[in-house]
């Protein structure tokens, strides 16, 4: 679609009045102009806060000085909404409403995001979302956005969300729940007798002698690849098949036990068991496994750690609980401190210290590795507390950043293959949950939900169409909703959009056009809405036309809007 | 359907050029807004890649080893060409003097994520960049033979591809279920108005994308772009396999996968350069022989000889190639659990169509089929394969987007059995 440069330049002028007149209501983030962008005295004068907090700075400097090691200036602060709607967006996974983008620009105090944070995290009102987005996010990590979709599934999505939400509504630290996920017995589903949601990790994993179980543990808690090194040598790093199948023997004494619906093979539910594992040499007390190197030479593995820590060998529970050990190993080891760091930093940042995060070691050094190691302590001394991690995430420098690049850090882009240095903010697609979530906050449409259970069935029934679950034995899949067509045919003409553009008595737009805002207002309460900033004049002027062209009639007209701004991309990016 | 009765494309641009009631300026729409035509060019070449996701166990289908441990309890028959296939593939059988056997497959990627990349991309996974798949870099070489084309040109059907990569998200692959519905596709207003919404639509991205935050931003204008033209094209119709005379339908199967091939012809036809079908479950780490017996082999077999019959009927083989594979192999040594687990050193793929030779079997594996004992080949070679006999030249060249050039096929050889 073709515009005239006339029309761009204009934008971006009146985009600078507009960020100037933000400015004025005394927001730390003072944004440059947009049309000052360029000029050089600009380039790496903008200092940011640390809130007092140490280990912000420490990040601060960190980054600043990849920054200057490889001659690149930051981008401008973000402005106060696109701000306001990042942290909001990443902390509880939605966009904030009109009063609330509202409240955090208007506010004059110089700490009004370490305010906001806090408020994120800590506040009554925000906890149900708070644990509703690391649920969503932490389900996806641990069983996928299909698990417990599968045919005859092990998996409860219910059972694993219930001991997320659970978890996260407390904030339990963060190695209380690693310990919990490895070590978890009982049934998965909610209501069954012994019900503990958290063995719904492991319940799937376990075929093939727990080769699931055994990769996916590694990769999440300890951001280690080891699954290819199940069938043959791994091409790329030290971790040798005997690890692998070291890592593997911890799992040996874990069954998963199946109870059917009466007269029928589907399956009720499933319990999470440890029992004595009697070793496939036939000897209890020192419980071996046996293993094929690709020359055909059989190999004996017992339990030990990725360190060479080694445990007892008996398979008897009685001597050693080898998961209980495994929790231990894990929850004591650099490896896990850093592998959720990086986890942490790619969620805000859009991209870790590693990628993929999941993957380090020698052969895939950190782009920050001081940093990484910093913060990984950090964690540990802050009792493994998942809240300050995010505040000191969410409060740096880079977090902060626009996502306008400059001509000082144009070669800082991760899709030409350099690692990120995060001079400025990298544009990314909200996920699918986000954009769900944020539409229903941009309609209000959140205030008469049903219960929980019903939210979250309604909302996995609409995910499932951008789902594609490959079906093999790594559980793999992916999703086909990121800045494709279905997702462009969806926003133009699915159901969600239908409602959320409705007019109908009652609804967001029917109780906006009925208000005593005038006109202009409510195109600026439209803009305020879904992109946390004021209409340009030009999409003002374009309002009007819509208005004329509906003869007046002002419902439809901000309903031809209001389809135009959700479905742009400044809407369905964070950024 | 989706346009109001009688209406036509052409009329529907008009709508968009005028936008009715407002003044605005007209939008142009790139190569969307040439006129409709009801026959493509005839000489349009294409590729099905019939996608087996989880590794087939290739030694059970296209390289029997009767007799030997390895060989498992399925024999061997004879086909129209001249290499035996299993016995469990008989409508197969008939079709062989149209396909290829490569016999001497031997790669190095063993696990599905990385297999699935490798196959679909000729490159190993890099953290660094993102390679476009096959699919993509076919349908980004081909669209030029295709003027006419409303609808994207590279559909996969059930999923299970791999990204355009650094090529952007307008060659990315169209997902669709094999049941030929297309979801969202109704309008539900007046088209003068979508017009309308487009317009501010158009302003609000315009406005974004100049303030230079990235590709991601100006490659959604394109996505909306795209999705509009699909929204209004008689194309989509090609979607629709229950529009098949029953008897077609009946020969492909009623299977996902015998649906997702005749929606290739289908789309084949339309003038759609690149479709990939999908048929999962070949992950036989157990009860392999039981799975390929008993659901996998019947419904690949009637699906892929339909495909193939049909394309020649049609007179559409002679373009269009055919290829065959998954991520791997199976291992040749059949496991406690009367499975196969993953394999990659020796294994077959299957091709034929667009000239390609068939009837032959291209190398070989040795008595247990544990090593290939003929010039080994990969997923370049095959890629190197298809492009010449779509007449794409190797010397194609593509530039990644940190300005690294990139050859298509990353350096394959032809597999020159398959042009003698």
């Amino acid at each position: 679609m073709k515009f005239t440069t006339r029309f761009s330049t204009q934008r971006l002028a009146l985009g600078g009045i507009l960020l100037a007149s933000l400015a004025l209501v005394g927001s730390i983030s003072a944004p440059m102009p947009a049309a000052a962008q360029d000029s050089p005295s600009t380039k790496g004068e903008v200092i940011s806060a640390d809130f007092g907090i140490p280990q912000v700075r420490f990040t601060n400097e960190q980054v600043r000085s990849v920054w200057t090691d490889y001659k690149l200036s930051p981008s401008p602060a973000a402005t106060d909404g696109e701000w306001c709607r990042r942290v909001f967006l990443d902390i509880i996974g939605r966009i904030p409403s009109v009063d609330e983008a509202n409240a955090f620009i208007n506010d004059k105090d110089a700490n009004k995001k370490l305010k906001l944070v806090n408020s994120l995290l800590n506040d009554d009102k925000y906890i149900e979302e708070y644990a509703r987005n690391w649920t969503t996010n932490w389900t996806n990590i641990l069983i996928g956005r299909a698990g417990g979709t599968e045919d005859n599934t092990l998996t409860s999505r219910e059972g694993m969300q219930k001991y997320l939400r659970d978890s996260f509504a407390r904030n339990k630290p963060y190695d209380t729940m690693v310990t919990e996920l490895v070590t978890a017995t009982g049934t998965n589903s909610p209501g069954a007798p012994n019900f503990n949601g958290a063995v719904n990790f492991l319940t799937m994993k376990l075929e093939e002698d727990g080769a699931q179980a055994t990769a996916q543990t590694a990769r999440i808690f300890l951001g280690k690849q080891v699954q290819c090194t199940q069938c043959h040598n791994h091409p790329f790093n030290e971790w040798k098949q005997r690890k692998f199948w070291e890592f593997n023997a911890f799992f040996r004494q874990t069954k998963a036990l199946r109870t059917f619906v009466a007269g029928t093979r589907d399956v009720a539910s499933v319990e999470l068991i440890n029992q004595d594992f009697a070793g496939e040499g036939g000897n209890p007390e020192e419980a071996e496994l046996y293993y094929e190197l690709r020359n055909g030479l059989m190999k004996v593995a017992y339990p030990v750690f990725i360190d060479d820590t080694e445990i007892s060998k008996s398979g008897y529970l009685s001597d050693v609980n080898r998961r209980n050990e495994l929790a231990k190993l894990i929850v004591n080891s650099p490896e896990m401190d850093q592998a959720i760091v990086n986890r942490m930093w790619a969620h805000f940042l859009g991209y870790g210290f590693t990628k993929p995060i999941d993957d380090t070691g020698p052969h895939n050094p950190p782009s920050h590795p001081a940093l990484l190691e910093y913060l990984g302590k950090e964690f540990r001394a802050n009792s493994f507390n998942l809240k300050e991690l995010i505040r000191w995430i969410t409060l740096s420098e880079a977090y902060g950043l626009s996502s306008r690049g400059t001509p000082g850090n144009k070669l800082d882009d991760p899709l030409l293959g350099e690692s990120p240095k995060f001079t400025h903010f990298y544009l990314r697609q909200l996920r699918a949950e986000e954009l769900y979530e944020s539409l229903l906050v941009a309609t209000q449409a959140h205030k008469t939900r049903g219960s929980y259970e019903e939210q979250e069935k309604a909302k996995r029934e609409w995910l499932g169409q951008f789902v594609v679950a490959f079906g093999t034995d790594e559980l793999d899949e992916a999703t086909t909703f990121n800045g494709t067509i279905p997702q462009a045919l969806m926003m133009f003409n699915g159901d969600l959009i239908k409602q959320a553009t409705s007019i109908d008595k009652g609804s967001f737009l029917a109780q906006v056009a009925s208000s005593p805002m005038r006109p202009a207002e409510k195109i600026n309460y439209l803009f305020m809405a879904a992109v946390q900033r004021k209409p340009t004049s030009y999409e003002l002027d374009v309002a009007n036309k819509l208005l004329a062209a509906r003869k007046s009639d002002a419902a439809a007209a901000l309903q031809d809007m209001w389809w135009a701004v959700l479905n742009s991309n400044e809407f369905i990016m964070n950024h | 359907m989706f346009t109001p009765q009688g209406m036509s494309r052409r009329h529907f641009m008009t709508h968009l050029a005028g936008a009715s009631a407002m003044t605005i300026p007209a939008l142009t729409m790139g190569h969307s807004i040439r006129t409709h035509a009801s026959e493509l060019k005839k000489n349009g070449k294409a590729a099905i890649l019939l996608w087996m996701s989880g590794g087939p166990a290739s030694i059970d289908i296209w390289d029997l080893k009767p007799g030997a441990t390895t060989g498992g309890p399925f024999r061997p028959i004879r086909t129209s060409g001249d290499a035996e296939i299993s016995e469990h593939m008989p409508e197969m059988a008939k079709q062989m003097h149209n396909m290829a056997i490569v016999r001497s497959m031997s790669t190095r990627e063993a696990d599905h994520g990385r297999g699935r990349y490798y196959m679909h991309t000729g490159y190993v996974p890099n953290p660094n960049i993102e390679h476009p798949s096959y699919g993509s870099v076919l349908a980004h070489e081909l669209i030029d033979q295709r003027p006419h084309l409303e609808i994207p040109p590279f559909v996969s059907v059930g999923g299970g591809s791999v990204g355009p990569g650094f090529l952007g998200m307008a060659w990315a692959p169209f997902v669709v279920s094999s049941n030929g519905q297309v979801r969202n596709l109704q309008m539900g207003m007046d088209e003068g108005r979508l017009m309308q919404r487009m317009y501010a639509l158009s302003l609000i991205e315009k406005g974004f994308v100049a303030e230079n935050r990235g590709a991601a931003a100006s490659d959604h204008a394109k996505i909306l772009d795209k999705t509009l033209a699909l929204m209004t094209s008689k194309q989509m119709d090609a979607f629709k396999v229950a529009q098949e005379p029953q008897e077609i339908r009946d020969a492909y199967g009623n299977t996902n996968f015998g649906r997702g091939c005749l929606m290739a012809r289908r789309l084949v036809e339309t003038g759609v350069p690149f479709v990939e079908v999908d048929l999962g479950g070949w992950d036989t780490h157990s009860g392999n022989f039981t799975a390929l017996q008993n659901t996998k082999l019947p419904e690949l077999d009637k699906a892929m000889a339909a495909l193939t019959a049909d394309l020649e009927a049609r007179g559409l083989l002679q373009d269009t190639a055919i290829i065959w594979m998954g991520e791997f192999g199976r291992t040749p040594r059949i496991n406690g659990n009367a499975g196969r687990d993953h394999w990659a050193r020796s294994w077959s793929v299957v091709l034929g169509g667009a000239g390609m030779k068939g009837g032959i079997a291209v190398g070989k594996t040795n008595a247990d089929g544990t090593s290939v004992e003929t010039e080994p080949y990969t997923s370049q070679d095959v890629m190197a394969s298809v492009c010449k006999a779509l007449g794409i030249s190797l010397e194609t060249t593509f530039t990644s987007r940190n300005g690294r050039p990139m050859k298509i096929a990353n350096g394959g050889k032809v597999i020159k059995e398959l042009f003698a």
